[in-house]
């Protein structure tokens, strides 16, 4: 019995000396970003209980998690800014590393994350990039270019779409215009909003989470897209490729994080660690062809899976000359201004 | 106090602790919220600001709110234009066949508001049915754009609103007796006469109650604006959503909520007015 079993085992018989019976935890995610039998087998594994709840953006769980405290979840997924914004906000326990030895299993690169060095109060989850995804079959050149998004050749016209989430939709311009992905600029701002307004005209429609749909039924032939979920439209269709723009893009980090207001600390970080077993992350990777920050679990990786799905091939290397996402902290309102004047433009 | 009264207040106390509880209190919340400063990651600092009006008056948010009423006033007609007469047919159609007509409209209910929106989406998209069934029709040009504009957004509002105005119609076509159809016959009126200065000005309550069901629904919907108008098309609805979500202003998002609560309680107010006016002159 290793040391991570016999300190739950004494959780557990604490847990049982008490009259609260087994313990439990809530867990918020994105609706089938782990796979389905994850927390079965979880708790088949460690006797801890635990229920999925669902959210579909990281605003949406972060609207429910300051009206309420932070009470009623154990471990949230939010993308990395989202969790900078938890630990500003005090709601983002400190981890214990003595709970979690399966964090020996990350990549040193994300180890050493700008938003979180040593993960301190998140864990990494998965992580990619965003750029360009396409149907090869029915576009006339390959496109390498942001402005190919913005500024689409005559054949591509309305048949684009961009992400409406703010971050991503501002850095499509930001990274267009040779600007910081976090750039806060007033001036610079003023300027990819002008870039977007007029980016309008040749777009069939803001889309977060049907983009790839689209590809495949050909309703859209370019989209703007986070790697692991282009994948979802290859899956479909072989003629469906990614690419990152020559100008570059972003690193994005979804995390695990465990809430102070929580009062199941020990049975969350349990979570995270069974989460972070090389067996299991790569399990999800497989389920959700997202890329996991898991050195042993994607070595494990069937070469098969990286050919069918080139995504899943970017290293870490790769991944580190990509900008960090980091929060925004005031300079948040001067983007969905932005943002809301982007929209209401005709 | 006497029995009656004190057994129909202990009937009214539920109902209206309810609404006190789940209308009157969060109402008060946003309220408050609206009149603090935003902290930086969601929530409010309490300090007392008017700001948060200030800039709602801003030509930005205005033009969004000015959007909205107008996508709203086309829904509310065009709902009109199309549930007057479908209320009328079954009001005045035979009595066997009212209740199945009426179930009809209503049916469309018992199915998930987000799955009938999506529908249009598969319906009207480029490679959709009705692209489809126009080139199997024999038209070979490029595919019609159909989706992600305001009139895409209307043609939701109305699909999914037009039964309240039925409804409402036909609830006011209803109480008029077949007598005055015949009275006025035999006075010598022609049909689109009695219709006109009989029918017509009787059902208004209906038709006032029915346009502003669609009118206020509709100005604060988020969710069709976003689905059919393919996020291109901003409601104050949205402008809302994005403030609480997204920018992490409450405060802002609680003076547009109550704004928007403003104009949708004065339009309610009047409606109940007109109402109250046209059944005293009935009565009268």
């Amino acid at each position: 019995m290793d040391a991570r079993r016999m300190a739950l085992a004494a959780a557990l018989l604490a847990a049982a000396a008490t009259p609260a019976a087994a313990q439990s935890i809530t867990i918020s995610n994105w609706d089938g970003y782990m796979p389905a039998d994850l927390l079965e087998r979880f708790t088949a594994a460690t006797g801890i209980e635990a229920e999925l709840a669902l959210h579909a953006t990281n605003e949406e769980i972060m609207g429910r998690l300051v009206a309420g405290g932070g009470e009623g979840y154990d471990v949230v997924f939010v993308s990395s800014p989202f969790a900078e914004a938890l630990r500003a906000l005090g709601m983002a326990a400190t981890l214990d590393h003595a709970l979690i030895p399966n964090a020996a299993n990350l990549y040193p690169e994300a180890q050493a994350l700008e938003y979180d060095p040593g993960n301190t109060f998140s864990m990494p989850y998965a992580w990619g990039t965003t750029g360009l995804c396409w149907r090869a079959d029915l576009v006339s050149e390959t496109p390498d270019s942001w402005r190919d998004l913005l500024q689409p050749a005559d054949d591509l016209k309305g048949a684009v779409t961009l992400l409406a989430t703010d971050r991503w939709l501002m850095a499509a311009g930001f990274l267009a215009l040779g600007h910081s992905v976090n750039d806060t600029d007033p001036a610079h701002i003023a300027e990819v909003r002008d870039l977007l307004i007029e980016a309008k005209k040749g777009l069939l429609a803001f889309d977060d989470t049907t983009f790839y749909a689209r590809l495949v039924s050909g309703e859209a032939k370019l989209v703007h897209a986070w790697d692991g979920w282009c994948n979802y439209g290859t899956a479909e269709n072989p003629e469906i490729l990614f690419a990152v723009p020559s100008e570059g893009s972003d690193l994005w980090v979804d995390t695990m994080v465990v809430m102070e207001a929580s009062e199941n600390k020990e049975a969350a970080q349990a979570f995270i660690n069974f989460v972070l077993d090389a067996s299991n992350h790569r399990w999800a990777a497989e389920n959700i062809l997202y890329k996991v920050p898991n050195q042993p679990a994607m070595q494990g990786l069937d070469p098969a899976l990286i050919e069918a799905f080139p995504t899943l091939g970017i290293t870490p290397a790769e991944l580190m000359q990509m900008e960090q996402l980091r929060d925004l902290g005031e300079a948040q309102r001067d983007y969905t201004r932005a943002v809301t004047e982007i929209m209401a433009a005709r | 106090m006497t029995f009656a009264a004190s057994r129909n207040l202990l009937f009214l106390a539920p109902g209206l602790g309810w609404l006190a509880l789940f209308l009157l209190v969060p109402v008060g919340l946003v309220a408050a919220y609206s009149l603090f400063e935003r902290g930086v990651y969601g929530g409010v600092v309490h300090e007392l600001t008017a700001d948060n009006f200030v800039r709602a008056a801003d030509p930005l948010y205005l033009g969004v709110l000015l959007t909205s009423a107008k996508v709203a006033g086309f829904a509310a007609i065009a709902a009109l234009l199309l549930g007057y007469p479908a209320a009328y047919a079954i009001a005045r159609g035979p009595r066997r066949l009212q209740t199945p007509l009426l179930f009809l409209v209503m049916l469309p209910f018992w199915s998930n508001y987000l799955i009938r929106t999506y529908a249009w989406i598969v319906l009207l998209n480029k490679e959709g049915l009705a692209n489809q069934a126009l080139r199997a029709l024999g038209y070979d040009g490029p595919a019609i754009d159909m989706l992600y504009t305001e009139a895409t957004v209307v043609v939701g509002l109305v699909y999914n609103y037009l039964p309240f105005v039925i409804l409402a119609v036909y609830a006011s076509l209803s109480r008029l007796p077949d007598e005055l159809w015949e009275a006025s016959e035999d006075l010598g009126a022609r049909g689109h006469n009695t219709f006109l200065r009989i029918i017509l000005p009787l059902s208004l309550p209906g038709v006032a109650a029915g346009a502003v069901f669609v009118f206020v629904l509709s100005i604060g919907n988020f969710v069709t604006p976003d689905l059919l108008g393919g996020g291109k098309v901003q409601m104050v609805g949205n402008l809302i959503y994005d403030q609480f979500l997204t920018a992490r202003d409450w405060p802002f998002g609680a003076a547009l909520s109550l704004i928007l609560i403003a104009v949708m309680m004065l339009l309610l107010f009047a409606q109940a007015v007109a109402v109250n006016r046209a059944q005293g002159a009935h009565r009268a």
